[in-house]
């Protein structure tokens, strides 16, 4: 029933329905991005929408908040 | 357009809904729900994938919890009357010459687009999302409300949770937060969160209350719930051993590249620091109270009014109208209470919105017109949705409060005092249009809200928590010493340190730190003034022909060119 997405290359599962962030926090990846400034290690912080700690790429577009966009198959998503 | 929705809207000329709802919790749902029974044309719009919002927001295999089977009923009989379109995000509303109220909505492109969603403006925005405007005569604001966080050292290591972040994790996604969780901060809400974690398996090490609060016998959630759901919480929190320690808070979080250990301090009454120890956690969801969502209602100019918290919230009367003709507001957006009052404040509105409609005098030149209440009174007719409401449960007490007895006593309604501006002041709301059940059910729950906030307050304390070097805003990275800094220079409010040291300027608006801006800087935190409620890109906001004049100009936010979704596609 689950499928896979990469991120940065990498295989990550997914059950379906849960969004990019939730998948990655569920793999173990707890962070993947880093602040401007002092390069402080990001990942979920509200879960919900609201803080923009989450960013990520998904298929090269611009940057959204991982924990809203839901992941599909084939998803290629990359850090910062 | 689909043909689904092209029916719905019905065709030609005017093309705008009855009704458009922004929020698909339990009071966004309720109100579209009764509004749509009645025969209006409704649409309601919500960011996230499938409707629930923060208490029913669900995998997509829904587990049980109590009242989801009966929320997941109303949101299928919404769905089948409603255009109900997920994963669009608001981010502006304006009024349009004829007074229909524009919708400005984005959604993201893609697979995961919904199959529901108008394909207007489709090719624009080419790269994230797209722009979708839904027109209404008449807006209902149910956007709910986020955890409010208070920053400590470590707060900003991955690990460090909101509470409901924990429990969206859990809720919508299935995935359990962390293995060793600490879960600390202030309110009932706590509870259920710590609950859902150790039931999944986490080993919670602690429910950490700064407050005394009102004690795990006595806990609110007994009585905020029905009796079975709410001791259902303290009987699993007993059952996995997990310690609920009142006038105790997480007041560090320590590690290298995520969180590894928390400090836990005994607090005063004031939240000074008394005694510390070290716990090792992977996990930490922490939420102090929760912050309504009321920009939208804010650019339309409603007015506000602080709660019992010191909280902004938009102003309505007893029919859930806010200061503006046509807008109306419910669930957290005026108040937090619960779910229970958010639905109902929602049926309560979609009431008032059909009874609105149904005035002659009502039209779309001046949406939600408020006729004297005599002449609503007279003019009222029982509506056919009513027996309509009744065949799909909705009608029922079920799920509200079990005993429907009379509002208590000193249960002061948290409605406005008549200022002019807001509209009829309590009392004066036609008796057709708002059951007297319902308000007096309504008295009470908000009563015991406010009793809520009362017991579970922020104390000035958690300031001395922080470090010269915590971050106070996560997004622009802005340490306490900064903050300070300002001060000294002379911001001596939380506007001018804003303008000084840039907290509050990054992605999030400060949505985030603002709570404790205003206390750092002394004062009550202010409305938020956001002229676009979510960042978008500029391709969404070119992609609309001078539909926002002068909005972009106020745009304060987020500041920095560098800044991805400010750039240009
Ligand atoms: C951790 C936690 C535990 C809780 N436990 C309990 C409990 O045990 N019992 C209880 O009674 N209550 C509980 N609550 C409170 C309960 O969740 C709220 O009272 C209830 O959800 C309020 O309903 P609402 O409809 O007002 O808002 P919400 O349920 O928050 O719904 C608002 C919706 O609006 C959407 N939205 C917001 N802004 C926009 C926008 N700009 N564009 C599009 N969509 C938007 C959001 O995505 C969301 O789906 C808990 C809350 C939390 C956070
Ligand atoms: S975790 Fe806050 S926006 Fe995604």
């Amino acid at each position: 029933m689950t499928f896979h997405i990469t991120v940065d290359g990498r295989p990550v599962p997914v059950v379906p329905g849960q969004t990019i962030g939730a998948a990655l926090h569920a793999a173990g990846v707890r962070s993947w991005r880093t602040t401007r400034f002092g390069g402080r290690p990001r990942g979920l912080f509200c879960g919900i929408g609201v803080c923009f700690d989450c960013l990520v790429s998904v298929n090269g577009r611009a940057p959204e908040r991982a924990c809203l966009a839901e992941a599909a198959p084939g998803d290629e998503v990359t850090t910062s | 357009m689909t043909d689904d929705v092209a029916r719905r809207r019905g065709d030609g000329g005017d093309a705008a809904y009855d009704l458009v709802v922004v929020g698909g919790g339990p009071a966004g749902v309720a109100g579209a729900l009764t509004a749509a029974l009645a025969g209006l044309r409704v649409a309601l719009v919500d960011s996230s994938a499938r409707l629930g919002g923060q208490y029913f927001r669900h995998p997509a295999v829904p587990g049980r919890a109590s009242g989801l089977e009966r929320f997941l009923r109303l949101a299928r009989a919404l769905g089948e009357r409603a255009d109900v379109l997920p994963r669009h995000q608001v981010w502006s509303v304006s009024r349009e010459p004829d007074g229909a109220l524009a919708v400005h909505c984005v959604t993201p492109h893609g697979p995961s687009s919904s199959p529901h969603s108008p394909d207007s403006a489709a090719s624009a925005g080419a790269r994230g999302e797209r722009p979708v405007v839904l027109r209404g005569r008449r807006l209902l604001i149910a956007t709910g409300a986020y955890d409010r966080p208070l920053p400590f050292p470590g707060w900003d290591l991955p690990g460090v949770l909101t509470a409901g972040g924990a429990q969206a994790l859990l809720k919508g996604n299935g995935v359990v937060a962390g293995r060793r969780v600490v879960v600390s901060g202030t309110g009932p809400f706590l509870l259920p969160v710590a609950a859902g974690l150790a039931e999944a398996g986490a080993r919670v090490l602690g429910v950490f209350e700064a407050n005394r609060g009102l004690g795990l016998a006595r806990h609110p959630v007994l009585a905020l719930g029905r009796l079975g759901e709410a001791a259902g919480y303290a009987v699993s929190l007993a059952r996995h051993r997990v310690p609920y320690l009142t006038r105790q808070a997480v007041v560090a979080a320590h590690g290298e590249r995520e969180v590894e250990a928390v400090t836990v301090a005994r607090l005063d009454r004031e939240w000074n620091v008394l005694a510390t120890r070290v716990v090792e956690c992977d996990t930490v969801a922490v939420g102090y109270g929760f912050v309504p969502q009321i920009e939208l209602g804010v650019q339309l100019g409603c007015g506000t009014r602080y709660d019992v918290d010191g909280s902004p919230v938009l102003r309505v009367d007893d029919a859930q109208r806010t200061s503006v003709p046509g807008v109306w507001a419910a669930g957290e957006p005026t108040g937090v209470g619960g779910w229970r009052l958010a639905e109902l404040e929602g049926r309560i509105a979609g009431r008032s919105v059909v009874a609105a409609t149904r005035r002659p005098q009502a039209g779309c030149a001046d949406p939600g017109r408020r006729p004297e209440a005599g002449r609503a009174d007279a003019g009222f007719r029982p509506h056919a949705g009513r027996a309509d409401a009744d065949r799909t449960d909705f009608g029922s007490a079920a799920g509200l409060v079990s005993a429907a007895g009379s509002a208590s006593a000193g249960g002061g309604s948290r409605v406005a005092e008549p200022s002019g501006v807001a509209g009829p002041g309590r009392g004066e709301v036609a008796a057709g249009e708002v059951a007297g059940v319902w308000v007096r059910r309504r008295a009470r729950w908000q009563a015991f809200g406010e009793a809520l906030q009362r017991a579970y307050p922020v104390k000035p304390g958690w300031q001395g928590w922080l470090r010269d070097d915590t971050l106070v805003c996560r997004c622009e990275e802005v340490p306490l010493a900064r903050v300070r800094e300002a001060q000294e220079l002379g911001a001596t409010d939380a506007r001018s340190i804003k303008l000084l040291a840039r907290p509050g300027m990054g992605w999030c608006q400060g949505r985030v730190c603002g709570y404790a801006v205003s206390c750092l800087a002394g004062e009550p935190p202010q409305p938020p003034r956001r002229p676009i409620a979510q960042p978008v890109t500029l391709g969404t906001l070119s992609a609309l022909d001078g539909t926002l004049d002068g909005t972009l100009s106020d745009l304060d936010s987020p500041s920095h060119s560098g800044t991805p979704d400010m750039e240009d596609s």
